[in-house]
């Protein structure tokens, strides 16, 4: 049976940037803490990484008449329709779940990095010592029980709340008539709309690492016309691999490399 | 507060001035969005820009330091544009009242000043007096020497440009500021001041305070819903703690401690007993005896008696004119004055000014007990950076306690909430409640009095101390309800025309049963009526209704006093009980009673000569202050620069420093005012990741991720002209210490200009020490002074100057 559609509103005008979020998400995923080092920012770990799937990024912007603001812009997994990271994912562990989210079987994760390089957020991470990919997954065990994502819960001041997908895109753009000019709608209007959504007080370009346009790879959707139903029949993981990387070989890094130096605490 | 954490939706207008509320009150701002959902506009000064002013409706940058001549302005412009709520200011303030005509303010100096002591004479400080004995007043405000009109010539002198100059604020902020605030000053609006330790900790605190709620009567937002005056205070229970007598001066619910030349009861009550001849002012403060020799019956039970006193003898006494606050106590460490000290639940090798001066200090105890869930900075004091362990004579003993989620009792939020918790989880291995610690330790040395007697033997064996359960632990049922009081004979009471018998041991309703002849007991009289006489634990209720629509929610927990939600209520109605702002109804007198919240006591409203009462019945005039004699720097506050500033002069008198804060003089306490050397502004601050000096916050690695180390915050232009590039290792360092951090370089921070040329301002986080993480920081307090508030000794944490240095 098909259940709610949910999506995650994230209302970046009502962010405190407390992190409330970042540590409950760590809690209720059991996720370690790295031992990092201050680099000049509030921000940090300085990026997602496999034990961290969501990071408030923290950017002082000035605005084309130089005001001042100073942007907070919770980042993690934006749970798309046309889920790139899906599509790629030779081994099916990438899935859609009866909510519209996007979790992931680890389980079967063969630890290719396929999508790392197809996710046009730039959201999985991949962790060498288990060979194996990690994000968010919306708290799927949570929401299966009636239960706000761990994230949702912690926000004091409301910022980040879910619902049935109708009613937060309409409680969006009710949110942004309020707001002044610059503030708007983000996650409907690509990737056959996103199931996190942000209300953004500035123009998205403003934001960092935040596309304004995503989309899913073109190599992505050959890949899966042409060659994906073929190595789930029987062109085997190796050699279809080995095509997606011929593939997909693109202008996204993989991250292991910088998060080389760190370990668990 | 004066208010409560829900009101705050209330507001019209937030000002958010010495206080960083999105970073260190979180749950705080969760009402401040609710009131800007309802159109409020927020307002954050401060010197920085911070995660709270990003939410706000506008930032207005101001050197630190500076608050009282920024609000001084604002008194300035608030009087001259007859901007005031008239009506309020005329009835419920001492703005009419005459002022002695020997009282006089030159140059920075209020009359009666002792420049040797540093102290006032505060004698001319009264009131004009009629033959009643009753201050004469002037409703029209115009005589010259009634209190508003010394308030506006003394304001006058905070012009726009002198305030600008002194807070390097622009012009054009400050009055988009005053304009906006003052609006307030309408009946049917409401503006509320939310404050922390950006206000506390300067030698000007509490006047920083006062000079706010000088405005806030101005202009009428006392006691309303939305108003007030709110003190935003942290998880440690500050509320609770400062309610039951953490600091030296009180005794629980802030009745005074006994000083040495009050060597009776009768001289310590008249001393402390304030009386009024104004027949409509109900000088609630003339119940003083009846709290406090409940107090003592508390604290000595069948042992105080009217013929010892109640056991007042017994009580410790101040030695006249010494202070004994924390900065007190170090200094007399550090000369090797104090042998020994427990440490329970605080890290002062981290958290008190002048690290240096504090660890020294700590060296020359005989014995140091601490108690803490964590090891800490001060328990580990004797193998610390650069002490040699061999040298150390100190015994030191750390006792592991219960943390705050292991024990059952009561906790106060900063609304006066007093809520009721249970206890979660086992304390692991040895650890026990504080309140368990205390307990054994008081039963060992009562009994080693017991055998061997010693100096006040009398004080130690006399106390009652029966809060054990039959275990022997702790019952904290028990200690509650003694906070609540008891009767202590069967007494027979006259309650609103009804005889009531209540019974010895019984609990007492209301401190407005306590009485000073011994037959009640009370461990805290604002907190009497918290445990129901019929045995409910009023802290422990959870009822969500809301019949004002006001967010009072009057059957959650217990608010001290009597379960009133907004203090000084009475005043959001005009003389008649008519509610000044009929949309936010917060009280109203149907002309037999009041209806709303709990109103500031029964009697019908000031209109009624025969039975109508002031509404500030805790004043003794029954009227707020505008003109407050209470406090130690002078009736009105005036701006002083803090002890280390960037200026020689003051713009504003002669007086460069607060005339009456004390001046600490050890070889350790060096000061560097408009110094070269040191030429930068310096503030401290919390950050949301951390807690206090972070002793149990640095342990949990998901908060030391976020925030691993200690930073200086320094703005683009500085760190130009110093060359140093964001994120790179820098010094900090003042007259008295240096600080090793990683330096941020922000917009965050910009220049101000001050008397013509250009100060920088940097800050730092207060979070962090040696001992954990290994590799990270040590305490932010080898830079500060050991100076305090002439009224609190809190100490100037927030403004003291600098050098940066790359490294």
């Amino acid at each position: 049976m098909k259940k709610t559609e949910y999506i995650k509103l994230i209302d970046t005008t009502r962010c405190t940037a407390c992190r409330g979020c970042q540590v409950a998400c760590k809690q209720w995923n059991e996720m370690p803490a790295s031992r990092t080092r201050n680099f000049g920012s509030y921000q940090n770990p300085p990026d997602l990484q496999w034990n961290t799937w969501t990071l408030i990024r923290f950017q002082e912007y000035a605005d084309k008449n130089g005001d001042f603001k100073w942007l907070f812009r919770k980042d993690g997994c934006m749970h798309c329709t046309e889920a790139a990271c899906i599509k790629v994912c030779p081994s099916g562990a990438l899935y859609h779940t009866d909510y519209g989210t996007v979790a992931l079987n680890r389980s079967a994760c063969i630890g290719c990095k396929a999508c790392v390089s197809a996710c046009p957020f730039d959201i999985p991470r991949y962790n060498q010592a288990t060979d194996k990919i990690y994000k968010c997954d919306l708290c799927y065990t949570r929401l299966h029980e009636g239960q706000k994502p761990a994230c949702v819960l912690s926000c004091p001041t409301g910022a980040i709340t879910i619902g049935e997908k109708k009613a937060m895109i309409e409680a969006a753009y009710n949110r942004v008539d309020k707001l002044d000019g610059k503030a708007t709608v983000y996650g409907d209007k690509f990737v056959g709309g996103t199931h996190v959504m942000y209300i953004l007080s500035e123009n998205p370009a403003a934001y960092d690492k935040l596309p304004s346009n995503p989309k899913v790879p073109a190599s992505v959707i050959l890949w899966k016309n042409l060659f994906k139903p073929f190595t789930l029949i029987g062109m085997g993981a190796v050699a279809g691999m080995a095509a997606l990387h011929y593939l997909i070989k693109g202008p996204h890094e993989v991250h292991e490399k910088k998060e080389g130096g760190e370990h668990d605490v | 507060m004066t208010n409560h954490y829900i009101d705050l939706k209330n507001s019209d207008v937030i000002l958010i001035m010495g206080s960083n509320a999105a970073e260190n009150h979180p749950i705080a701002f969760k009402w401040i969005m609710r009131a800007k959902d309802a159109g409020a506009r927020v307002i954050h000064v401060d010197p920085r820009y911070t995660r709270t002013s990003a939410r706000c409706d506008y930032h207005v940058p101001i050197r630190s330091g500076t608050d009282i001549a920024f609000l001084g302005g604002m008194i300035n412009y608030i009087i001259e544009g007859n901007k005031f709520f008239r009506d309020y200011v005329v009835n419920y303030t001492n703005a009419s009242f005459l002022v002695n005509p020997d009282f006089s303010f030159k140059d920075g100096l209020f009359s009666g000043y002792d420049a040797k002591k540093r102290t006032y004479n505060k004698d001319t400080w009264t009131f004009q007096k009629d033959e009643n004995g009753v201050p004469l007043k002037d409703p029209t405000l115009k005589h010259p020497q009634c209190v508003f009109q010394l308030l506006k010539r003394h304001y006058s002198r905070y012009t726009l440009d002198k305030v600008s100059s002194i807070t390097g604020v622009s012009k054009e902020n400050l009055l988009k500021v005053y304009e906006e605030y003052s609006a307030t000053g309408a009946p049917d609006k409401a503006g509320t001041e939310c404050y922390a330790l950006g206000w506390t900790h300067h030698t000007s605190g509490s006047q920083n305070i006062r000079t706010m709620a000088i405005i806030q009567l101005l202009l009428g937002n006392m006691g309303i819903a939305g108003g007030g005056i709110n003190a935003l205070r942290g998880e440690p229970n500050v509320q609770g703690s400062t309610d039951h007598c953490i600091l030296y001066g009180n005794l629980p619910g802030y009745l005074k401690m006994p000083n040495a030349s009050l060597a009776k009861l009768e001289e310590y009550l008249k001393k402390n007993t304030p009386t009024s001849n104004d027949p409509q002012s109900a000088n609630y403060y003339q119940n003083y005896p009846n709290f406090f020799v409940s107090w003592l019956k508390s604290l000595y039970g069948d042992a105080a008696t009217p013929e010892n006193g109640f056991g007042y003898s017994w009580l410790p006494k101040l030695d006249d004119g010494k202070h004994y606050s924390q900065l007190h106590l170090f200094d007399r460490m550090y000369e090797g004055g104090i042998k020994g000290l427990f440490a329970h639940g605080t890290d002062p090798a981290v958290s008190s000014p002048n690290t240096n001066k504090t660890r020294k200090a700590l060296e020359k105890l005989d014995w140091l007990v601490c108690a803490n869930i964590f090891d800490n900075e001060t328990a580990s004091f004797w193998f610390g950076p650069g002490v040699d362990p061999k040298q150390i004579k100190t015994e030191v003993f750390l006792l592991p306690a219960a943390a705050t989620m292991e024990k059952e009792g009561s906790q106060s939020n900063s609304g006066r909430w007093v809520q009721w918790k249970y206890k979660a989880a086992t304390p692991p291995g040895d650890a026990i409640s504080c309140g368990d610690i205390q307990i054994r330790m008081m039963d060992a040395i009562k009994a080693l009095y017991a055998k061997e007697g010693g100096p006040n033997a009398e004080s130690i064996l006399n106390l009652k101390w029966d809060y054990k359960d039959r275990q022997g632990n702790m019952d904290v049922l028990k200690v509650a309800k003694q906070i609540n009081g008891h009767w202590e004979a069967d007494v027979e009471v006259v309650d609103a025309g009804e005889k009531k018998l209540f019974k010895k041991g019984g609990l007492v309703p209301t401190f407005g049963m306590l009485r000073s002849d011994g037959s009640t007991s009370c461990g805290n009289w604002i907190m009497s009526g918290s445990f129901g006489a019929d045995g409910e634990n009023k802290m422990a209720r959870r009822g969500k209704d809301d019949p004002t629509g006001l967010g009072l929610y009057p059957n959650w927990s217990f608010a001290w006093p009597v379960n009133r939600r907004i203090i000084y209520n009475r005043a959001s109605c005009d003389i008649y009980g008519r509610p000044y702002n009929p949309k936010r109804k917060l009280l109203e007198w149907t002309g037999e009673k009041w209806v709303g919240d709990v109103p500031d006591g029964p009697w019908p409203p000031m209109a009624d000569k025969e039975k109508g009462k002031y509404p500030f019945i805790m004043k003794s005039d029954g009227v707020a202050s505008l003109f407050g004699p209470a406090m130690a720097e002078g009736p009105f506050p005036e701006h002083y620069e803090p002890l280390e500033g960037p200026l020689a002069k003051n713009p504003l008198s002669s007086q460069l420093i607060n005339p009456t804060i004390e001046i600490f003089s050890s070889d350790l306490d060096q000061v560097a005012n408009a110094s070269e050397k040191f030429p930068y502004v310096c503030t401290t601050y919390s950050c949301t990741e951390h807690w206090c000096s972070g002793a149990l916050t640095r342990w949990q690695a998901w908060l030391l991720e976020m925030q691993p180390e200690l930073y200086v915050e320094i703005g683009e232009e500085l760190a130009r002209e110093l060359e140093i590039a964001n994120g790179s290792k820098v010094k900090v360092s003042s007259a008295r210490g240096e600080a090793k951090c990683i330096a941020m370089v922000t917009k965050r921070f910009r220049p101000f200009t001050i008397e013509g040329r250009t100060v920088h301002q940097v800050g730092l986080p207060f979070n962090y020490g040696w001992l954990y993480p290994e590799d990270g920081s040590d305490s932010t307090n080898f830079l500060t002074p050991s100076v305090g508030d002439a009224n609190t000794f809190c100490p100037e944490y927030k403004a003291f100057m600098v050098n940066v240095t790359r490294i």
